[in-house]
């Protein structure tokens, strides 16, 4: 099968710093992934690659099984690093320069200007627009071609919270069509609310790769309950001893949620008093900072 | 390669920066090959190119007069047009925007070189027409007989206009794509041919025997040699019969290809940042 995205031991040097180091990154087909990682972990870098905008030191890219060269970029759209056109031209005529390279009429760019949202301003000039119009105009220009494979860098950046939601929809609507998406995003919530699978990237190197819900890791439960001791040992008794650990003057309990009721009822028929009994889940920017925390250190 | 020629015409054309470089290249043309001579002739004052003879500005001149300028200034102006074209790619951040639309790096490159070719022409033959206009007007003014040069040597004369212009937008070009910008290339090749040729040709030349013969093999002396066999007149500035006509054509014609080769290298090899 032809992977939207498949790159092997991908790796950039820049003289003694290398910015990317053996990435073996897989998008597959109709999934939305979320490249994540802190600023200068090396994703914009990475993305360049896959577009053949930079030459890696070593490693292979291959986009719907091609590698590099003419035509490679058939059905990719990608917007890379904030967007980039030509301020003496309309939002509309920069669209038909660049139309001109794809081959698109002018249909399709009136329907990507449509689709960011930008038909009202797309005859204005480039310089005139705000931060967050030159963002959409930048996605309007990566679906020009109609892209099964839609590379987004950033695509939030200067969007107000609207335009962010917007933005958030959009890659759905790509996604639910069946369009593949790979964006990439230091923003956790922008990455949790719209991507099927994430891969979280420091230093250069991948140290994560799952769904958001396999990044948290396994769901469990938070209690509280007097005496502390009496309860421990009760629910060690109920669920297992190593499935159970005494956190800051409560238990947490590696069980799944849904037993939460039946634990509640054998506590309280074992004569604890119990204050609060919820669902704990891993705050997806903690296990940012740890992904991310870890990676570097074993990077040094 | 056809759409990026496509897109790169569209781009030329929607530019004002590329009409105002025509109006510049026009209008110094017109002051400096018509009008002040043609004061100095009428008011009968001393000056730089104001000993020029009244029939040195007829139309029968036109292919030398329209060809004196390419050596240097109107050069100069070919040249600022090449470095935008390319390094407006880079000053704006633009490469990325355009190669991810699915050209390759030689695609796009080659329709901003073919463009670059067609705009050249485009100010030859303005230059031409302004001339001839010009001339047209001192001749009835001066009550002289209007004669044109035959059509082959006018034909002869856009030709080696053509050929010294898109040489000299190449080397913007290519500075643009060894520089990676815009404002860096213009200055080293404006101080390149306003002020390095003619101090060459004017101190060490004189001085150093090999500077003299090196100057043989530079792109300015040849492309002064260029217009000067085709009649440009002596006295306009880089405009001197270093070498034959026929040498010159082959050097300049070598200095456009080999320019626009290494640009196409320098961009196939580089990173696009």
């Amino acid at each position: 099968m032809n992977l939207p995205v498949q790159t092997e031991g991908l790796t950039k040097r820049y003289g003694g710093l290398t910015a990317v180091r053996d990435l073996d990154l897989t998008v597959r087909p109709g999934e939305v992934y979320g490249f994540l990682g802190p600023n200068g972990a090396g994703k914009t870098t990475t993305l360049r690659m896959l577009l053949g905008l930079v030459r890696p030191s070593a490693g292979t890219v291959r986009l719907f099984g091609r590698t590099p060269g003419a035509g490679r970029l058939a059905g990719v759209g990608a917007l890379i690093e904030g967007p980039a056109f030509y301020p003496y031209l309309s939002g509309r005529e920069n669209l038909r320069v660049l139309a001109c390279y794809t081959g698109a009429g002018a249909d399709r760019v009136a329907l990507v200007l449509d689709l960011v949202d930008l038909a009202d301003r797309a005859g204005d000039r480039y310089t005139g627009y705000s931060l967050g119009m030159k963002q959409r105009l930048g996605v309007a220009a990566a679906l020009l071609k109609d892209p099964r494979l839609l590379i987004l860098d950033e695509p939030t950046n200067g969007l107000d919270p609207a335009g962010m939601a917007d933005m958030r929809t959009l890659i759905r609507r790509l996604g639910a069509a069946g369009c593949t998406v790979l964006v990439s995003s230091h923003l956790l919530g922008e990455v949790e609310q719209v991507c099927d699978r994430v891969g979280v990237i420091a230093r250069g190197r991948m140290v994560a790769e799952g769904s958001v819900a396999e990044l948290r890791g396994a769901a469990g439960l938070r209690l509280l309950a007097d005496p502390l001791d009496e309860a421990a040992a009760r629910a060690r008794e109920l669920v297992g001893a190593d499935r159970v650990r005494v956190v800051d003057g409560g238990l947490e309990l590696a069980v799944e949620p849904d037993r939460a009721a039946w634990l509640n009822t054998e506590l309280v028929g074992a004569g604890l008093a119990v204050r609060e009994l919820r669902p704990r889940e891993r705050d997806l920017e903690q296990v940012f900072f740890d992904l991310v925390e870890r990676g570097t250190a074993d990077v040094a | 390669m056809s759409r990026s020629f496509r897109a790169e015409l569209v781009k030329l054309v929607r530019r004002p920066a590329a009409w105002l470089l025509l109006a510049i290249t026009l209008a110094l043309s017109l002051i400096f090959t018509y009008l002040f001579p043609y004061a100095g002739v009428a008011g009968g004052a001393d000056g730089p190119n104001t000993d020029r003879a009244l029939p040195a500005m007829l139309p029968d001149h036109l292919v030398g007069n329209s060809l004196g300028g390419l050596p240097v200034f109107l050069g100069a102006i070919l040249l600022i047009l090449g470095v935008l074209v390319v390094g407006g790619e880079y000053g704006w951040g633009t490469w990325k925007t355009v190669l991810t639309q699915g050209p390759t790096r030689l695609q796009v490159y080659a329709g901003k070189v073919l463009a670059l070719a067609v705009a050249a022409l485009a100010v030859v033959f303005a230059v031409f027409a302004v001339g001839a206009v010009a001339s047209v007007v001192i001749a009835s003014a001066e009550a002289q007989p209007v004669r044109w040069p035959l059509a082959a040597d006018l034909l002869t004369g856009v030709g080696a206009g053509w050929l010294i212009a898109t040489m000299w937008a190449m080397l913007g070009a290519v500075l643009a794509v060894a520089l990676r910008a815009v404002a860096l290339p213009v200055g080293l090749g404006l101080v390149w041919m306003l002020a390095v040729q003619n101090l060459l040709a004017a101190i060490a030349a004189p001085l150093v025997d090999w500077v003299a013969t090196a100057q043989r093999g530079l792109p300015g002396p040849n492309a002064g040699a260029l217009a000067a066999a085709l009649g440009a007149p002596g006295d306009t500035p880089g405009v001197a019969a270093t070498v034959g006509g026929g040498q010159a054509t082959v050097v300049v014609a070598a200095y456009l290809v080999g320019f626009a080769a290494v640009g196409a290298a320098l961009l196939r090899r580089r990173d696009i940042d």
